[in-house]
């Protein structure tokens, strides 16, 4: 059934889908029971599953993620929420050391089906570590992988799909998009889960994004077709794996590539996909591959996060010195 | 009731006078019975209910020293002790028997593995050397549905849950990172990163009670994992969910070359309190008291009661592991003083005083104690290296598209070399 709503609501739905379906499936967080979560993305979940399946946690995120494993280990699967991106890093060690290798250590032996709902990224106006785009620093380690919905039936299916994963997997959720609306269809059959999508074709430059890039992106297109340019715009929705196949395959059509993130540029996702696509495309490429995101610099103060997040005129910057060359 | 004179520590002098009582705390010099969180053990018939402060957990007088459940005097002598005789009172001489056969099979197991270290057939090797009887006793307290989490040093432990203790040798010998099924024994993965798996333990345990069982978990540590925020926060989840896991500590006084001091200002089995469950410290070179408080604290475990801590003291008699050199930072008297209340001699005293033995008992485990070596040998020097695809296998459960390409380039890779090899160059 197609129904128009927000991406925060597409999650909940999905959610809500998996308890019902499935009485493995738990919800673990701080805030995510009475509350809602922060974001309301849990909203009326633990009033409809019980407090049991709808876990508020202590104020710790090692423990929501070492005590997740735990859980997986005796045949859950939770599904569990750190606050905002800057709050992951004292979970950080659990979800590398423990979480991404767990699999491996016990050579096949034990599966370790937990998804790290983490939203992410900029553009709200928030205080310090509210605002960041670790996802390359999840995107490294071998074990894991990470996804990030672009729109509200991606939110819905990923959500669905990282949930079946028997593979951890970090669910980046771009928060500043969370009450963007869209249509959702709960009973289409979705692609795989980590399959890059096409958002807009076009002939001249590719643009690549995710998460909460994808949108800007598209504003680009648009605008760069007022100046009679066609770009094409990939939405990679996974980082790892990352389809480099689309990816190839829209930049042997178009010979330009231009990738944009909020996260810093250096050694960023934008870094390995320039390398991989240089390998791949040498000779399709009319230029070098550009990367639009952050500065190599804190997260600035929210009077100034404009100033460090792609925008419009940024990516048509990078857009025209692509086309220069 | 012996207390070791090494049992308790004092409060460092440098520190001020005020921090140097670290036994009381406010110095109020008065103490509540009962208090919520410190109830020692389930008193038996009639002395159920008397008015009588429970005897763990509970905050020591000034300078009075921690309390120590011991059973057994290193002389071997049978200590009575009201509340933990009757979790022990059942043991037969067999068990008895049982039980030493344990430890000195786990030593000899133990010793095979430092030999095959020094040999080069290892490594790195974790010696338990000293720790059998809080590793055997606690070890024997479980069922078959609990279920372990340990450190890297916990071979009495996998004994005790029937992992062959080959098994256990594969990641010292660097042919894989764990390698056995933990599922199968219920006896989890060797955790190297220290007090990683204290939330593991707890998370399972919250599994537990979700399923309404009435299993329970035990989650081994050490003293210089006490300092490591997972372990604090696991005993909060553990407290905060009422979760069946019981944290069992084996303070071996050393922390690679780090004593308790760097660690802790109150003796560690006292953390639990400020959490809000018992902590008892236990003898940890006594394996019978051993036994009887790990089942004390399972059993609560299993009726609800929520999680305990025992503080199992004893000492680690050898280096941290095969690279380490103990020589730099302690004293070797420090370690004979200890060699005297040695967990394996201290039951076989008395075995031998109790009749419960025999010369042929003795001359029976020595030989399976000799091949038990033998096995283990020759197990360790046929192991053979994985084969080199192994690396890329596992990485995921579902599959992934880089590990899919990056294994075929390596296949490339070492098929250019096909040629060579072939014309014997």
């Amino acid at each position: 059934m197609a129904e128009k709503m927000a991406i925060a609501k597409a999650i909940n739905e999905s959610l809500r889908h998996a308890l019902e379906t499935d009485p493995k499936v738990l919800i673990m967080g701080e805030d995510v029971g009475k509350l809602g979560g922060v974001f309301r993305v849990t909203d009326g979940l633990q009033k409809d599953f019980g407090e049991s399946r709808v876990v508020d946690t202590p104020l710790a995120e090692s423990g929501i993620v070492g005590t997740a494993i735990g859980l997986a280990l005796r045949g859950y699967r939770p599904v569990v929420e750190i606050q905002f991106d800057g709050f992951v890093f004292p979970a950080y060690d659990q979800i590398v050391t423990q979480l991404a290798k767990m699999h491996a250590r016990a050579l096949g032996k034990v599966r370790m089906p937990v998804v790290v709902r983490i939203p992410y990224g900029g553009g709200i106006g928030a205080v310090e570590h509210h605002s960041e785009s670790p996802e390359a620093l999840f995107a490294h380690v071998a074990g894991l992988k990470v996804v990030t919905p672009s729109n509200p039936a991606d939110a819905y299916w990923m959500m669905q799909q990282a949930i079946q994963s028997d593979d951890p997997v970090i669910f980046f959720e771009p928060k500043r998009r969370y009450w963007d609306k869209g249509e959702v269809d709960t009973e289409a059959i979705p692609g795989p889960l980590h399959r890059a999508r096409v958002a807009r074709e076009g002939t001249d430059l590719t643009l690549v994004a995710y998460g909460p890039m994808v949108k800007l992106c598209l504003e680009a297109a648009d605008a760069a077709a007022e100046e009679g340019r066609s770009l094409e715009v990939v939405d990679l929705r996974s980082i790892s794996p990352l389809d480099f196949d689309t990816v190839q395959s829209s930049v042997e059509k178009t010979g330009r590539l231009v990738v944009v993130h909020e996260a810093p540029v250096f050694l960023g996702s934008g870094a390995e996909i320039a390398a991989r696509i240089t390998e791949r495309c040498f000779y399709h490429l009319e230029a070098p591959v550009l990367r639009v995101g952050g500065y190599h610099a804190p997260y600035p103060p929210a009077r100034l996060e404009e100033e460090y997040l792609p925008d419009l005129d940024r990516v048509l910057d990078a857009v025209d010195r692509s086309l220069a060359y | 009731m012996t207390v070791e004179s090494t049992a308790a520590r004092k409060a460092r002098r440098s520190a001020g006078s005020k921090t140097g009582d670290t036994g009381t705390p406010g110095g109020t010099g008065t103490e509540a019975a009962g208090t919520t969180g410190t109830a020692g053990p389930k008193r038996t018939s009639s002395t159920t209910g008397a008015k009588r402060a429970p005897r763990v957990a509970r905050a020591p007088r000034k300078d009075a020293e921690p309390q120590l459940v011991q059973l057994l005097t290193p002389e071997g002598e049978r200590v009575r002790n009201a509340e933990f005789d009757p979790y022990v009172a059942g043991v037969t001489p067999e068990e008895l028997r049982g039980l030493y056969r344990d430890m000195v099979l786990t030593r000899r197991f133990d010793a095979e593995a430092t030999a095959l270290q020094r040999q080069g057939e290892l490594g790195l090797w974790a010696s338990l050397l000293g720790q059998e009887a809080a590793q055997i006793g606690s070890g024997r307290a479980t069922r078959e549905d609990d279920y372990v989490f340990p450190t890297y040093r916990e071979h009495g432990v996998a004994w005790c849950r029937g992992v062959d203790p080959t098994n256990l040798l594969g990641m010292f010998r660097g042919v894989n990172n764990g390698g056995w099924d933990p599922n199968s024994n219920n006896f989890h993965l060797y955790t190297i990163v220290i007090g990683s798996q204290a939330l593991h333990a707890t998370g399972y345990a919250m599994g537990i009670t979700m399923d309404g069982a009435d299993s329970a978990v035990l989650a081994y540590f050490g003293d210089g994992a006490s300092s490591q925020g997972d372990v604090m926060e696991a005993f909060n989840y553990a407290a905060v969910y009422n979760a069946p896991v019981i944290f069992f500590c084996q303070n071996n006084q050393w922390a690679i070359s780090e004593s308790n001091e760097k660690q802790t200002r109150v003796p560690l089995y006292r953390r639990a309190e400020g959490f809000g469950f018992p902590g008892v410290r236990v003898d940890g070179n006594d394996v019978l008291a051993s036994l009887a408080v790990t089942r004390w604290a399972l059993e609560r475990a299993r009726r609800g009661e929520g999680p305990a801590l025992i503080e199992a003291f004893t000492y680690r008699m050898g280096a941290h592991t095969t690279s380490d050199d103990p020589s730099r930072y302690r004293h070797d008297d420090e370690r004979i003083a200890w060699e005297a209340k040695d967990p394996i001699l201290r039951l076989r005293r008395h075995l031998e005083a109790a009749h419960h033995t025999d010369e042929g008992f003795f001359a029976e485990l020595e030989a399976e104690s000799e091949a038990l070596g033998k096995r283990v040998r020759e197990v360790v020097r046929a192991m053979p290296d994985p084969d080199r695809f192994a690396l890329f296998e596992h990485a995921y459960a579902d599959g992934h598209a880089l590990v899919d390409e990056e294994r075929a380039q390596f296949a490339a890779y070492q098929a250019s070399f096909a040629d060579t090899e072939a014309e014997g160059v």
